[in-house]
């Protein structure tokens, strides 16, 4: 069984979001890290190796030190790193970026593809079932377990919804987007990370893009544009009261509640 | 990519989301905001696109809350949510009528769905949109390219970078343009009771192929095992409600606001609730629409994982406690009062409406 993960590369807002002294971004002071969905899709991957023995390939894009998260799959047991990269790829929307990647995945032989929900600087948890559409396979998305029968080519996953999961069958080849929670990702070993210093990574540039469009790609094919961005001003104390009796904090508190809609 | 004659692309389309046969209230909401779009916009009709199987009843309901049009695809193959069959549902409805605007809730379902159908119908989709209004592109002209800028643009505005920026995006040259929007952050209108829309039953045709899943099981979850993160009520406590058995007042304040409750680490640490209940840097990021920190001294790392959500209400003893700094409304005193009080308080405001 042959496995390509996608993972990206993304500033840590979740260990320890830096503000500047005015309240915005610091994106410089923040660590780059694995994406935890696209890791959780990873770990997924790795356990299928270790119970059919599948080679596992993972495939980011992204600026060159993105090859940083390329080393630490390895080093948790991936097999292979692709990394796609190029100048004219930047500024991708989410269709472009999911062209761009359709289009390296095109290059490669696959019987599960497994991506991230979504990762933690987009949050959009679009590139996946939009890779999925290009190449035309099947797509299950919010993969809480993910169990595969190689004799029937069948991947058997548990969908997350709001109020209920359902048990869903796809054959392979498949796309599946994994959940943070689907597991506790492993360490990195340290024979690992000793493969993982040795390991050839794959740099792929547009030329090497199967059946895409310059039209589609980057900045220029990106549909979507950015009309305004602005760093959030952040929240400051609200009002505080002190009431005479629980009997006026409750009322203070519906009061409000009832202002804002909020009940 | 552009989408050739974008002028050609019309009106309003709402995805009307319904599970098992009911209507989801994210449809509505987008109903209610795709009203006041369209009245910006030269075609001043709102249509619902209602996908699933015998599902016809629901027209009238979706009448009411303002949907002047309904396109139904009725079939068999519709009747849980599987993404292809949806996606070509949708996809099909937008290549045959061609609309300006298409609006998906920010579900579990419409995450799935909105990708699949706009990569399908080559588009652009902005996710978990906060914001809509219609505008220009570019918001101020270019000097010397005045006559480029686009109006009557859908201007869609969304959190990105965990909530610590914003963005206003457009779509400016394909149609449609589409959006998902969170749930629970645009107004319903009242409904209008005997309002009627004009129906239009559209079946594209579905054949399995290679896409088409199949579901094996469903199982329906217990509200107490839900995601905290996709609640839009919670009641979150810290080490000052004292013990694990005193967390049932929360607990049933939670279930009067039709919330779920959750804690800070110190609860988890103490063994009170498990990981999954906890917010903050070590545990979730949660952003309600209402949060309700109850002797919570508000650490940093636990603001960090609650501080977007859009109202916070802090009851704690501690005049001082860090929480009231990200507190919209804070309340000094004793929870163990003023929670049971609140939760009989909550529980008749709701009986009046």
């Amino acid at each position: 069984m042959k496995i390509v993960v996608c993972i990206k590369q993304v500033p840590d807002t979740k260990g320890g979001v830096k503000f500047n002294p005015d309240g915005t971004l610091d994106r410089g002071a923040m660590l780059a890290i694995m994406n935890p969905d696209d890791k959780a899709g990873l770990e997924a991957a790795l356990r299928l190796k270790d119970q059919y023995g599948a080679e596992v390939t993972v495939l980011t894009m992204g600026l060159p030190k993105a090859t940083d998260v390329l080393r630490e799959a390895i080093a948790m047991g991936a097999d292979k790193g692709v990394l796609v990269t190029d100048r004219v790829l930047g500024g991708a929307d989410t269709w472009a970026t999911s062209t761009t990647i359709a289009g390296a995945l095109r290059n490669l032989e696959y019987d599960l593809i497994i991506t991230g929900r979504q990762a933690i600087d987009g949050d959009t948890a679009q590139v996946g079932p939009q890779i999925a559409e290009h190449l035309g396979l099947p797509v299950i998305s919010y993969a809480q377990e993910i169990s595969v029968d190689e004799a029937a080519k069948t991947v058997t996953v548990k969908r997350q919804y709001d109020d209920r999961y359902h048990m869903v069958e796809a054959k392979m080849p498949c796309l599946v987007t994994a959940l943070a929670e689907l597991n506790d990702p492993r360490y990195m070993t340290p024979g690992g990370i000793f493969d993982a210093c040795a390991a050839e990574i794959t740099t792929w540039g547009r030329a090497d893009l199967k059946d895409v469009e310059d039209g589609n790609l980057g900045l220029a094919g990106s549909p979507t544009k950015i009309a305004k961005a602005s760093d959030k001003v952040r929240k400051g104390a609200g009002e505080k009261v002190t009431p005479d009796s629980p009997e006026d904090a409750v009322s203070y508190i519906v009061g409000k509640l009832n202002e804002k809609h909020a009940i | 990519m552009n989408t050739p004659n974008t002028e050609a692309y019309k009106g309003v389309f709402v995805f009307a989301q319904q599970v098992d046969n009911q209507v989801s209230g994210i449809a509505y909401e987008l109903l209610g905001k795709a009203k006041e779009l369209a009245a910006d916009l030269d075609t001043k009709e709102v249509t619902a696109v209602l996908i699933g199987s015998d599902v016809k009843n629901l027209v009238d309901d979706l009448a009411a809350y303002g949907a002047d049009k309904v396109i139904v695809v009725d079939d068999p193959e519709l009747k849980e949510y599987r993404t292809e069959p949806y996606a070509h549902a949708l996809a099909s409805v937008i290549n045959e009528y061609k609309p300006e605007i298409v609006l998906v809730g920010a579900t579990a379902i419409g995450r799935d769905l909105g990708p699949t159908v706009s990569a399908r119908v080559a588009t652009g989709l902005t996710a978990d949109c906060t914001v809509l209004e219609i505008g220009d592109f570019p918001l101020v002209p270019i000097p010397g390219k005045e006559s480029e800028q686009l109006h009557k643009q859908l201007l869609m505005t969304r959190p990105a970078f965990g909530g610590n920026t914003i963005a206003t995006i457009a779509c400016p040259y394909n149609r449609p343009q589409m959006a998902t929007v969170r749930p629970g952050v645009m107004q319903k209108i009242d409904p209008v009771a005997g309002a009627k829309a004009e129906v239009i039953e559209y079946n594209p045709g579905f054949t399995p192929n290679n896409k088409y899943t199949t579901i094996k099981e469903v199982v329906k979850a217990v509200s107490d095992i839900k995601d905290i993160m996709d609640a839009k009520v919670l009641v979150s406590g810290g080490r000052g409600v004292g013990s694990a058995e005193n967390f049932k007042i929360l607990e049933d304040l939670a279930e009067a606001l039709g919330g779920q409750v959750s804690c800070s680490r110190a609860v988890v640490d103490s063994g009170w609730k498990p990981k999954d209940l906890q917010v903050g840097q070590t545990g979730k990021t949660v952003r309600p629409q209402l949060y309700i920190a109850c002797g919570i001294s508000g650490a940093i790392q636990h603001v960090a994982g609650m501080e977007e959500s859009d109202i916070i209400v802090a009851i704690n003893k501690d005049e001082d406690a860090p929480i009231f700094d990200v507190a919209d409304y804070g309340v000094v005193g004793d929870l163990n009062k003023i929670v049971p009080q609140l939760t009989a308080a909550i529980k008749a405001e709701k009986a009046k409406k």
